[in-house]
């Protein structure tokens, strides 16, 4: 096969890899300050990718506008069910916690379909079937848009945590809640926030995946499994974890898929997970729990 | 089929009626040991028919698109002189136990013949039900070959099995090549890696050889059927060459194979497709232009037959933006087949009934073939296929030569000139 072929599926496979990043850096933030597994992960997503096919049906927004507003409703909604419901379950064990965040899925799915109905839908922009010719290599031109799309957001994530006073509280909060408490910060608070920025994360990645595929009720669970996988190679709770397991997957996927067989693709994904549990527990860049 | 029927019908499903005892006992009396016996019912008023679709879960879009063909079906049986039937909606969650469990709950409310269930595991699934329970089980629309090869007496099948299918599909493919005079010297065959699309491959490996077909695989490519993204696949298929491909795959492959033939600039000279996804009805909303030029091997209606002019008006006046589909075809030709026999038969008694379906002899239906009867083994084999082509968004008929309505279009338009 020939070498543009390769570095064709890579380039497809990092861009890919950028958006799987930035939707599993929504569950490792949520994660990583308030321990919360979020179980309803790929069903948030679906509920972004939702509301950005209304916005752009009705009202003719294209999904890359979307991005701010669909961040903005999720991020009210993931406030909401932090303050209002999932505050109230976190003293409980973990199961009685998964079961919370599963029936929530449900909800949302059962919601979609009533909404929405069975099939899958996307939006057709007027560049969705344009391709960059660079040298040898043809990129789509959706999946460009894309992948730098899910790299600004998440530039601005990193920007938020590490230089505003509410990032810096927010880990601070994830570090040592009662530290936090003590020196007087409003935990519950920064813990509403800091799920309104996972779900934001998950509103942006689903509005950016829109693009790239059709969305339909049932989409979720796939989704909130990829985003497992991405963060446990990773590093559970770390956000530069998150976007190069996502890089890892896109690419490893992508490949296997050219050099074997590609319905060998999660085959490779679930080779990586194994291979780190058993090497690195604590994910490429996460940190060593002794 | 009124909605007065259906709701008497849904009303009867949550109380226990005389005819759910009498089931009951008939249940009973197969635990105990003996012959399932005739289950007696008064004749005069409309027959009491199951219809089993996965109407939620995965093939929730396939199962609504099937209750179509149910929708239409009272006016035209009514004109055609058959008797009324009273439908009994059932939903198999796209699941084969609850099948199982859904064709009980029917049969236990009253339901006197069962139609469904769209897919070989649910309809196989049914099939054992309706053995056990004596009735009769006429399946819209399942392939796989086996349903029909266990010596059961209450399970008819008006649809082609995955034999036949393929069969028909080459055959038709060479017919195609002389019509258009030119055909591909190579093709990728890619194919869903489901249980359907694993099963089609392997028959197309054993049905192939048997005919002097004049291209090579030169390779295949197997895809998960939850696949997010076909680049891949596609910038593989690409690399090897070849003049045209060869697939089997559901609905949102087939989006996503067609966006990737056009985002990576090839139009090959065909997409020969030899299962669902290329002529659905969502795959033309979804690509618009975009959607002509497949030909799918599909067990399909003759356009020529008068039934399937009255059905085809019918669905167009029940649903304008709907393009009349296998979907719509089969499950109508059950429920034809449940009315005819229903008339033949005079009576709802299990056993009567079962002869009557057995005995059939339509010829005026809808689908392609010499018409419906049943074989001894409860299988249609005058059933046939034809192949249809996606143009101007709506889909012709090319071949067999007797359904035929308009030639190949062959090359497909290339991608970026529509």
């Amino acid at each position: 096969m020939p070498v543009e072929l390769y570095l064709n599926v890579a380039v497809s496979g990092l861009l890919t890899g950028l958006i799987y990043g930035l939707s599993a850096l929504g569950l490792s933030v949520i994660f990583g300050v308030i321990r919360i597994v979020n179980f309803a992960h790929g069903e948030i997503m679906v509920m972004g990718m939702f509301a950005t096919l209304v916005l752009f049906r009705h009202l003719g927004i294209d999904p890359l506008y979307c991005i701010p507003i669909v961040a903005a409703a999720l991020f009210a909604f993931g406030y909401l069910l932090q303050d209002l419901v999932v505050r109230r379950i976190v003293h409980l064990p973990d199961y009685m916690q998964f079961l919370l965040m599963a029936a929530i899925a449900v909800m949302i799915v059962s919601l979609c379909l009533m909404i929405f109905g069975p099939d899958a839908q996307g939006v057709q922009v007027a560049y969705a079937y344009d391709s960059f010719q660079i040298g040898p290599l043809l990129v789509d031109k959706v999946r460009i848009y894309a992948g730098i799309a899910a790299l600004v957001v998440s530039g601005l994530l990193f920007a938020f945590f590490r230089y505003t006073d509410t990032g810096k509280a927010i880990r601070a909060c994830g570090d040592n809640q009662v530290g936090a408490l003590v020196v007087g910060l409003n935990v519950r608070h920064l813990f509403a926030l800091t799920f309104g920025i996972g779900t934001a994360c998950l509103g942006a990645a689903g509005a950016i995946l829109v693009l790239l595929i059709d969305v339909h009720p049932y989409l979720g669970p796939s989704y909130t499994l990829l985003a497992f996988i991405i963060v446990i190679i990773g590093g559970l709770g770390s956000l530069p974890g998150a976007l190069l397991g996502g890089l890892l997957i896109g690419v490893s996927e992508a490949l296997a898929g050219l050099v074997f067989q590609p319905s060998m693709k999660s085959a490779v994904s679930f080779g990586l997970l194994i291979l780190v549990l058993l090497l690195r527990p604590q994910g490429l860049l996460g940190k060593e729990v002794r | 089929m009124t909605n007065s029927n259906i709701s008497k019908a849904a009303g009867a499903a949550g109380s226990v009626t005389r005819r759910t005892v009498v089931a009951g006992i008939g249940a009973a009396g197969i635990v105990a040991g003996t012959s399932p016996f005739s289950i007696v019912r008064a004749a005069g008023g409309p027959l009491k028919v199951g219809v089993l679709l996965p109407r939620s879960g995965v093939q929730a879009g396939i199962g609504q698109d099937c209750q179509r063909g149910v929708e239409v079906a009272a006016p035209i049986l009514k004109e055609l002189g058959l008797p009324e039937l009273q439908i009994m909606n059932g939903d198999t969650e796209s699941n084969e136990q609850t099948a199982r469990s859904q064709a009980e709950k029917l049969i236990g409310d009253g339901a006197q013949l069962l139609v469904g269930a769209f897919d070989s595991g649910q309809s196989a699934a049914i099939a054992q039900v309706a053995e056990q329970k004596g009735i009769p089980f006429v399946i819209n629309i399942a392939a796989a070959p086996q349903i029909t090869e266990q010596g059961y007496k209450y399970v008819f099948r008006n649809f082609p099995t995955a034999v036949t299918i393929l069969t028909d599909a080459f055959k038709q493919q060479l017919e195609i090549f002389k019509q258009v005079g030119s055909a591909p010297k190579s093709v990728v065959f890619l194919h869903v890696n489901d249980t359907f699309g694993t099963s089609m491959a392997g028959g197309i490996g054993k049905v192939m050889p048997k005919f002097d077909m004049p291209y090579k695989v030169t390779e295949t490519i197997a895809y998960d059927r939850a696949a997010r993204d076909l680049s891949v696949e596609i910038a593989k298929a690409k690399a090897t060459g070849a003049d045209a491909l060869l697939v089997v795959s559901r609905l949102n492959d087939a989006i996503l194979l067609t966006r990737e033939l056009v985002k990576q600039r090839w139009t090959p000279e065909a997409v020969l497709s030899m299962g669902p996804g290329w002529y659905e009805d969502q795959y033309f909303k979804t690509l618009g232009k975009l959607s002509d030029g497949p030909i799918s091997f599909v067990p399909w209606y003759d356009p020529k037959k008068k039934l399937s002019q009255t059905l085809k008006a019918a669905m167009k006046k029940a649903y304008p933006d709907v393009n009349m589909n296998t979907n719509h075809v089969y499950t109508f030709e059950a429920l034809l087949v449940a009315a005819d026999a229903y008339k033949r038969a005079g009576t709802g008694d299990s056993k009567e009934l079962t002869e009557a379906v057995r005995s059939t002899n339509i010829t005026d239906n809808v689908s392609i073939g010499a018409g419906i009867s049943f074989n001894a083994k409860g299988q249609n084999d005058k059933v046939g296929d034809a192949s249809i082509q996606n143009v101007g968004g709506e889909l012709i008929v090319v071949a067999p030569e007797g359904a035929a309505v308009a030639k190949t279009v062959w090359p497909m338009p290339p991608y970026d000139k529509r």
